[in-house]
């Protein structure tokens, strides 16, 4: 026999076999014709396999930048309003010093604003009624508020600062047009000439919708902000990773380096595994019926969000520590075991640190899902509007993703760009929480 | 493989033979490797004091038997090797040495091992202190991912052998220096361990297990991830420390074993079944298995 059919696949294949007269007759003699026959065929395979792959990718990053650009182009026009900053002459007449809260300020501002346009108020005052529809409610407050400190302003011109409603605010972004039959909008083609006049005086002007991150949650979209959403986020986290942290890490370690394996330790595992898949919303049920209707902790509050939250991360946090400790090679364990060390040493001083990039980008993981969750926190009541900062752990609050679920459901059509924006700032603060985790595991990685 | 090797042990055999008694120690690490260096080691006189004494060891990984009634005395200075075909049990009968056997899940060992009469596998000592007591050295260089200082400095922390800085710093150097490790690591104790060739830390593998002062060490097939030249060191080395300590050695290089060991064992099949003086299991086995083993017609 020679080398070369020695070699061949279908020598190889059939060596085994008692060897007959047919299968040494099918050996091909030419190894190199063989190879080249379906070196075509090979090349095919792997590049249909290799543009598909690609192709995945491209769609992949087609719906992402779909996403990412239909919520950045509806929402990047809500960090940009208008505000109102103009002089007013408090009449003596209209304010009484002895009676300052009873007066009518927005009465009072939409007039000078009247003034300022050179529409003056008819009897009805359907004028100054309609100049009121431009304005928000903090103008008047404002003004209210310099003329308690000081009534020695009243009968002088006082400058207030404020904001454009929101229908005023949404026609200086172009979002409503004239082109919009008068019928069909909520500011009259007259309304639209008084906004273009004060625009045009300067008493109007555009400025960085700082507001929207430093107020909170209003029912005038114009004044509504996300400070609150995000406080109660953070303090929700807060309770979140202090209970979820510890006592996932400390019982993965646990099963992964210390506990025996047996029936016992098969059933906690396979329940872990499953606990990860059941569905948010019943963590909320179970967070209503254990944290609020049994313990008795306050609803709404962000200590029964962030135990609620702890308990859904859980599993994700121990699943991830136990995958990262199995991941360090057993050397290691070897190593520190055969120095004598005892099994809490070798796992404090060797294994931990070594997992550490792992449980760290699991938990951090854990905790960006935790921040992005809604449902669970419906159930506990998080829904409700919260007009301010939540006042510590058991006051009423509401956090990021729930408040982008409560302007969504707004009527006023305002609410739909700020829903935007406060997805945009909740991607931001995902964006922080993945960078951090990836910072970290470059930090604390080691090789071995 | 294997007749490569029987063919390297029948040509360098005679030389060794023919040696004198006296031969320069140093000869294993400039002599090229694959010839059996006639050192010293392979004559001295075994020493006749016992130290490691192993009474029908029967090892079991669940149900499957990995070691059979294995009896064997282990001298207290010097090199003892272990040989045998893949398998053969030799690695499981080393791990029974300072428990490491504990840590596998299922293992179970009967039988009496005695370290100076102490018998290792009672309830009443803890594998810590056992394992302070035999070092450990295995197949794969692994020293932790930590600064070559820290690596040597480990066994004497956690032991509570030194308090001082100046103390752990000095048996960090003395530890280094016996490896012969000191004067390629001296000028950068605080950078990675594993940043070191794999020669170079086997060796730091080695300075970390004797850093403690251990009676005996064990080594799993120390050199097998080894080139020739980082192995001819580790076992230049081995032949220094065997002055020390109690060396046992697992190697699947019988050229090895021939080289470094005055004592050989060789395991077949989970059975102890020979053990002798180096030079007499190489050159005259009682057992046909062995002779088979050596002279490469099985394994």
């Amino acid at each position: 026999m020679t080398d070369v059919a020695q070699g061949s696949p279908g020598r190889r294949g059939t060596g085994k076999r008692p060897a007959s007269g047919k299968s040494i007759k099918a050996a091909p003699v030419n190894i190199r014709a063989a190879v080249e026959s379906r070196l075509a065929m090979r090349h095919k395979a792997e590049r249909r396999f290799r543009n598909t792959g690609l192709a995945a990718i491209v769609l992949a990053l087609a719906f992402l930048i779909v996403l990412l650009g239909s919520i950045i182009a509806q929402g990047y026009t809500a960090f940009w309003s208008h505000s109102i900053s103009a002089p007013i002459t408090v009449d003596s007449a209209k304010v009484d010093a002895r009676d300052l809260a009873g007066a009518n300020y927005h009465m009072l501002v939409a007039a000078a604003l009247l003034q300022k346009v050179g529409a003056p108020d008819d009897e009805l005052g359907d004028n100054a009624a309609a100049m009121k529809e431009l304005i928000s409610t903090d103008v008047a407050h404002e003004l209210q508020e310099q003329l308690e400190a000081d009534p020695a302003l009243i009968g002088k011109t006082v400058t207030v600062n404020g904001h454009l409603s929101d229908d005023a605010d949404l026609y200086l972004k172009g979002e409503v047009t004239r082109s919009v039959p008068e019928a069909e909008r909520k500011l009259t083609d007259q309304q639209l000439d008084w906004i273009d006049k004060l625009k045009a005086q300067g008493v109007v002007s555009g400025a960085f919708n700082s507001q929207l991150l430093t107020a909170s949650d209003s029912t005038e979209p114009e004044q509504a902000g996300l400070l609150g959403a995000i406080i109660g986020s953070a303090l929700t986290l807060l309770v979140t990773g202090l209970l979820a942290v510890p006592i996932g890490v400390m019982a993965a370690v646990y099963l992964e380096e210390f506990s025996p394996k047996n029936r016992m330790t098969d059933f906690i595992e396979v329940n872990i595994n499953n606990l990860a898949a059941v569905p948010s919303i019943v963590y909320g049920l179970l967070g209503l019926a254990l944290f609020i209707n049994w313990m008795g902790l306050a609803r709404s509050s962000p200590m029964v969000g962030g135990l609620v939250l702890a308990l859904m991360a859980l599993p994700t946090v121990i699943i991830a520590t136990r995958s990262s400790l199995k991941s360090v090679p057993p050397s290691i364990r070897e190593a520190a075991l055969g120095m004598g060390a005892s099994r809490t040493q070798t796992v404090f001083h060797h294994v931990l640190p070594l997992a550490m990039p792992g449980i760290m980008t699991g938990t951090i993981l854990a905790m960006a899902h935790a921040l992005g969750e809604t449902a669970p926190l419906l159930m506990i009541g998080m829904v409700s509007f919260v007009p301010g900062v939540p006042e510590g752990f058991n006051g009423a609050a509401t956090v990021l993703p729930v408040q982008i679920f409560i302007w969504e459901n707004a009527s006023e059509r305002a609410f739909h760009e700020r829903t935007a924006a406060a997805i945009i700032v909740l991607l931001v603060f995902m964006i922080i929480m993945n960078l951090a985790a990836i910072i970290l595991r470059r930090r604390f990685e080691r090789r071995w | 493989m294997a007749f490569q090797m029987s063919r390297i042990l029948r040509n360098s055999m005679p030389t060794q033979r023919d040696d004198g008694v006296d031969g320069p120690i140093s000869g294993a690490a400039v002599e090229p490797v694959v010839n059996v260096t006639p050192g010293a080691a392979s004559h001295a006189p075994v020493s006749q004091e016992i130290k490691i004494r192993a009474r029908d060891i029967n090892v079991f990984y669940g149900t499957k038997q990995a070691l059979y009634d294995v009896n064997i005395d282990i001298p207290a200075k010097g090199v003892t090797a272990f040989i045998g075909p893949s398998g053969c049990g030799k690695s499981t009968f080393l791990r029974c040495i300072n428990r490491m056997n504990d840590t596998i899940p299922g293992a179970k060992v009967k039988g009496a091992i005695e370290i100076d009469g102490e018998d290792v596998n009672q309830k009443s000592l803890d594998p810590v202190v056992l394992r302070a007591r035999v070092g450990m050295v295995f197949q794969k260089p692994n020293p932790f991912p930590k600064t070559i200082y820290e690596n040597v400095a480990y066994g004497p922390r956690i032991h509570g052998l030194a308090t001082s800085k100046e103390e752990i710093d000095h048996m960090v150097e003395s530890s280094l220096r016996r490896a012969g490790l000191w004067a390629e690591v001296a000028d950068r104790l605080q950078s990675p361990g594993t940043g070191l060739s794999g020669g170079q830390q086997q060796r730091l593998v080695i300075a970390r297990a004797i850093a403690v002062n251990p009676e005996v060490i064990l080594m799993d097939e120390p050199c097998s991830a080894l080139d020739p030249i980082a192995t001819a060191k580790i076992e230049e080395l081995m032949d220094d420390l065997r002055q020390q300590f109690c060396i046992v050695i697992v190697t699947h290089s019988m050229a090895q074993a021939a080289r470094v060991s005055q004592k050989t064992a060789f395991f077949h099949m989970g059975y102890l079944v020979e053990s002798g003086p180096t030079e007499e299991i190489f050159t005259n086995p009682r057992d046909t298995r062995t002779q088979d083993y050596i002279t490469g017609r099985f394994g």
